[in-house]
């Protein structure tokens, strides 16, 4: 699997040779592979306007290219807000708060990064194909679908430590720009342009999955809400700045030093004290591809998120206790 | 029949060849695939619908629509045939006498004693002492004895100590079918009770001194209130149409000392409609989330539910936080009446809330107080306008409580739903015709056997591991959160689309922690086996060696296999979604289309071995199982028999 940022095919239909040979390295002779483009077929046509654009069928004969549009940028942050605002009020009748729900679209963002996200996965483990994934930039929706893809397919990344590592790679060094994203979230009356929860709306899949797997995680609920609180405000360097150019030392735009002033996150979470509050005591190694349904009727509203602060999670916590030492006294 | 074909519902792709085979109880399909030979049963009385489609190229599609939300699509080649099987089953499906009910030749193959047993299984008499009666308050009345006085109600009714037989044989005239107030849960602790009854027949102005009377007797009943509610369960537009039919609601100047209270909950007819609405959304293929939303909205299920459970909070709230008794009514008080006491039960006493109580209150509230299972759930063919999924709702509403309290019930979501089968198979006696009366007629305790005895013998298979008698959610009231709380009911598709494999994944929590559980108790009974043995032996000193190699082998023994946990399932079609998507203009010559790029042919198994653990799963939340597994008496709806690739949702 791969991923990339659009081609810069621009209005007059650019080549770039390079670009043809990499990808034609990673194909085989006669094999074919597919492009994910997370952008409309419209959208990315009208790309082209701007300089950007689609790799042309002629030039990239054996890459296939496949349109799953995903919601990005301002629409997704309204639609987050929407959701917010609907949790919070106490006034909707039970007459209306489906569609309440309904018209805040989040749900079907989740379905959508799903969906996208297992039909990466199933290119490459039943089409044994290769994958490229790009959107326009290749800091959003591109790192939700590769991200997501991987927690479906490797048993590796659903583990505590593993998973760790899906987000370092996929999501910090890969360079999604924390910093514009996860900045005042749903509440602030600033509306700023690059503010999204691209990273929340990949937790809320992965949730997802926790909860139709929930054998299959190394992790519990806990630890993505943890990942939520600090991505947006944390006590460690792990989710500051925009990319690695930001954090490293000794480059010009270097802009605060992460690994010399401050705390990896990891570090702290994987001490064993900490780490013991974050494992799923059902947890047993999954060798296998773990396929969602994306029906509506299995993806839920993440309750313990959104309502978090709004209804007492107490008996649903007593529960896990039981589970806990269900488990622990076997 | 031959050469039919059996349709996964949602894929038309898939289908499965076979033989299609019509008996007086039941409707069989057999598959043609010689190593599996894969049977799919289905009760007639489960039959809710069956519609004849347009004969296509393929065949004649005939389509079955159960009342326990299994939908078989049939491909039947000739279009006789297809005639044929669907004037039979439209017969079969619609009994006109009992005798023809599978309750009366199902045999289970055991003696007059054990069906007897059977019955006796849950008692009433002892229930009824549980809660303390009779007492200083509360006494039992012979006054229906012979069913004089009210026929749908039971031979020993349980009234106040004040209630005389003329006050109650009065108070029966003022009531509608004869329905008075009569007691149905009683609190030891502060003595408030809950009675039910149906609608006064008072008009707009008629009185009755007995009525009145029977209400005080009621409120003298608990002496830690001066005052009771009454709850009318409809919504006070229909309450006060009914006056201009001579029927009609208390009115709180007659009475003294109640305080009158509308919880509208809507009426037969409306429920019907609205599961109907509910099962079309269902039928949907590939639903966009939108598409979902809206029509589960639209159909206002969720909404009733709500409605139900919180009649129950108020009443459960009045007798555990105020003390104060309560009669509820409706409009002839089997329906919405029965609902909202065995929900206001069920979170006042928990007692309940496990698996014996659970059948006990279904005995009292819906069985002797004269629910119409016939009527309700068409035991017999019958008026259409009377079916409603009554009881449904309450096992609904039973599901809703399970999810906020996963520790507080002794049975899990499997149980419920081999309840809710069984109203609608007539596999057992228990659910047969409209009252007490009927079914003492019919003798049908001692021509039919006992849904009690069956679940109570299969009961490892319906526990919760999560329950403890001693844990907090186990003690006292339940209090659901009253508000905000929309967001706390939701859809349950364990049981409306319980059939469909593709929406549950295979890992079943529950059983899982079952199994757990299970297999600590073993290994510390084995642990004290060893130990009184290891002390036996340091007392005698015997040959150390053979000691030590019998504990390894009994160590291996109990190794629990987690290999049960490692099933993935097979990928549905993700690329259905296209249609949701305005972008795609059929004009670009460089786009692909790729609906159909991954077709389910392309899936076909290379998938390792999943038959191990066939059932369904639950999340994080729903700590329940969803496939049955109780022997022949239900559909195979779980797939582990089988390749798992039969189960797909695709566009």
């Amino acid at each position: 699997m791969l991923r990339s940022s659009q081609p810069l095919t621009g209005p007059n239909r650019k080549r770039c040779r390079e670009d043809e040979m990499l990808l034609g390295t990673v194909l085989d002779e006669g094999e074919r592979g597919f492009i994910i483009d997370t952008r409309s077929a419209q959208a990315a046509k009208q790309a082209r306007m701007t300089g950007g654009g689609t790799e042309p069928k002629s030039s990239y004969p054996q890459w296939r290219r496949l349109h799953r549009p995903l919601e990005r940028g301002r629409p997704l942050q309204e639609s987050f807000i929407k959701l917010v605002e609907a949790c919070n009020d106490t006034s909707i009748n039970m007459d209306r708060w489906l569609s309440r729900l309904e018209s805040c679209r989040w749900l079907s963002h989740v379905k959508a990064a799903l969906s996208t996200a297992c039909l990466a996965a199933q290119c490459m483990d039943r089409e044994e194909a290769s994958v490229l994934v790009h959107g326009a930039e290749g800091t959003d929706t591109t790192l939700l679908v590769t991200a997501l893809a991987q927690v479906i397919l490797d048993p590796s990344c659903r583990t505590l430590v593993g998973f760790q590592g899906l987000l370092e790679r996929e999501w910090i060094e890969a360079g999604h720009p924390f910093h514009l994203r996860c900045a005042r979230s749903a509440y602030s009356h600033a509306r700023l342009k690059q503010e999204a929860p691209l990273f929340l709306l990949f937790l809320d899949c992965v949730w997802q999955l926790s909860r139709q797997f929930p054998f299959s995680l190394e992790f519990d609920e806990r630890l993505l809400l943890t990942l939520f609180d600090n991505a947006y405000a944390s006590a460690y360097g792990t989710f500051l700045c925009n990319n690695e150019k930001e954090r490293q030392v000794g480059t010009p735009r270097c802009l605060c030093k992460v690994k010399e002033s401050t705390h990896s996150l990891w570090a702290w979470l994987n001490q064993p004290e900490e780490e013991k509050k974050y494992l799923n005591p059902l947890y047993s190694h999954n060798a296998l591809v773990i396929w969602p349904s994306v029906e509506p009727q299995s993806i839920q509203l993440w309750q313990g998120l959104f309502f978090r602060w709004i209804r007492s999670s107490q008996y649903l916590d007593e529960a896990w206790a039981e589970i806990q030492q269900l488990v622990e006294g076997n | 029949v031959e050469n039919v074909r059996l349709l996964d519902r949602l894929s038309s792709r898939k289908a499965a060849l076979g033989t299609l085979y019509l008996t007086a109880t039941h409707v069989i399909f057999v598959e043609n695939v010689s190593e599996t030979r894969k049977e799919t049963w289905v009760l007639h009385s489960q039959i809710s619908s069956i519609e004849k489609q347009a004969t296509t190229a393929t065949g004649c599609p005939l389509l079955i629509r159960c009342k326990n939300f299994q939908v078989i699509q049939l491909v039947i080649p000739q279009e006789r045939d297809c005639h044929d099987v669907y004037i039979s089953l439209i017969r079969l499906a619609r009994p006109v006498k009992y005798e023809e009910l599978y309750c009366f030749s199902f045999n289970p193959k055991l003696d007059k004693e054990e069906r007897e047993q059977g019955w006796k299984l849950v008692d009433l008499n002892e229930e009824y002492k549980r809660m303390g009666i009779p007492n200083n308050y509360w006494q039992i009345s012979d006054v229906n004895r012979d069913y004089g006085v009210c026929d749908s109600y039971p031979t020993e009714v349980y009234v106040p100590k004040s209630a005389t037989a003329h006050i109650i044989v009065g108070s029966s005239k003022f009531r509608s079918r004869r329905r008075f107030p009569a007691l149905s849960y009683y609190c030891k602790d502060n003595n408030a009770s809950i009675c039910r009854s149906s609608q006064p027949l008072s008009g707009f102005s008629a009185r009755c001194l007995e009525d009145e009377q029977m209400l005080q007797a009621i409120r003298k009943a608990n002496p830690g209130s001066d005052f009771i509610y009454v709850v009318d369960t409809r919504p006070k537009l229909n309450a006060m149409a009914n006056r201009a039919a001579g029927k009609g609601y208390e009115n709180e100047d007659n009475y003294s000392n109640i305080k009158f209270q509308f919880i509208g909950i809507e009426n037969i007819h409306v429920m019907r409609n609205s599961l109907q609405k509910m099962l079309e959304v269902c039928e949907l293929k590939s639903p966009s989330m939108s598409d979902f939303l809206w029509g589960l909205e639209n159909s206002g299920w969720l909404k009733h539910i709500k409605a139900i459970m919180d009649a129950g909070i108020f009443i459960a709230k009045a007798v555990a936080e105020e003390g104060v008794s309560v009669l509820v009514h409706c409009s002839d008080g089997w329906d919405r009446t029965a609902q909202v006491c065995s929900v206001a039960s069920l979170l006042l006493d928990p007692y309940y809330r496990t698996m014996k109580g659970f059948m006990v209150l279904i005995e009292k509230d819906w069985v002797s107080f004269g629910h119409k299972f016939n009527h309700r759930y068409g035991n017999l063919d019958g008026d259409p306008k009377e079916i409603s999924p009554v009881i449904d709702q309450f096992i609904e509403c039973v599901w809703q409580l399970m999810e906020q309290f996963p520790c507080a019930f002794e049975f899990n979501e499997r149980f419920l739903i081999h309840i809710q089968h069984h109203i609608y198979s007539c596999q057992f006696g228990n659910f047969l015709c409209n009252s007490q009366k009927e079914r003492k007629e019919l003798k049908i305790q001692e021509r039919t056997y006992s849904l009690w005895a069956h679940l109570w013998k299969n009961r490892a298979d319906y526990l919760n591991p999560l329950y403890r008698p001693d844990h907090s959610q186990t003690q006292g009231t339940l209090r659901p959160q009253m508000a905000p709380c929309n967001f706390l009911y939701k859809f349950w598709s364990g049981m409306y689309n319980r059939f469909e494999k593709g929406l549950h994944p295979r890992q079943s929590v529950t059983d899982y922690l079952m199994a757990v559980k299970e297999e600590t108790q073993q290994l510390e009974e084995e642990l004290e086996v060893l130990g009184e043995r290891l002390a036996n032996l340091q007392k005698s000193q015997l040959n150390d060696n053979k000691v030590k190699s019998k504990q390894q082998d009994q160590s291996k023994q109990l190794g629990l296999s987690t290999s049960n946990n490692s099933l993935a399932n097979t990928p549905q079609e993700y690329s259905s979604d296209l249609k949701s998507f305005p972008s795609r203009s059929p004009s670009q010559g460089d786009e692909e289309d790729s609906a159909l790029i991954l077709t389910q042919d392309n899936l076909k198994s290379s998938d390792p071995d999943l038959s191990a653990n066939s059932d369904q799963e639950s999340g994080v939340e729903d700590l329940s199982c969803r496939s049955p597994s109780g022997g022949g008496c239900l559909p195979s709806e779980d797939s582990g028999k089988d390749s798992d690739e039969a189960v797909f949702l695709a566009v």
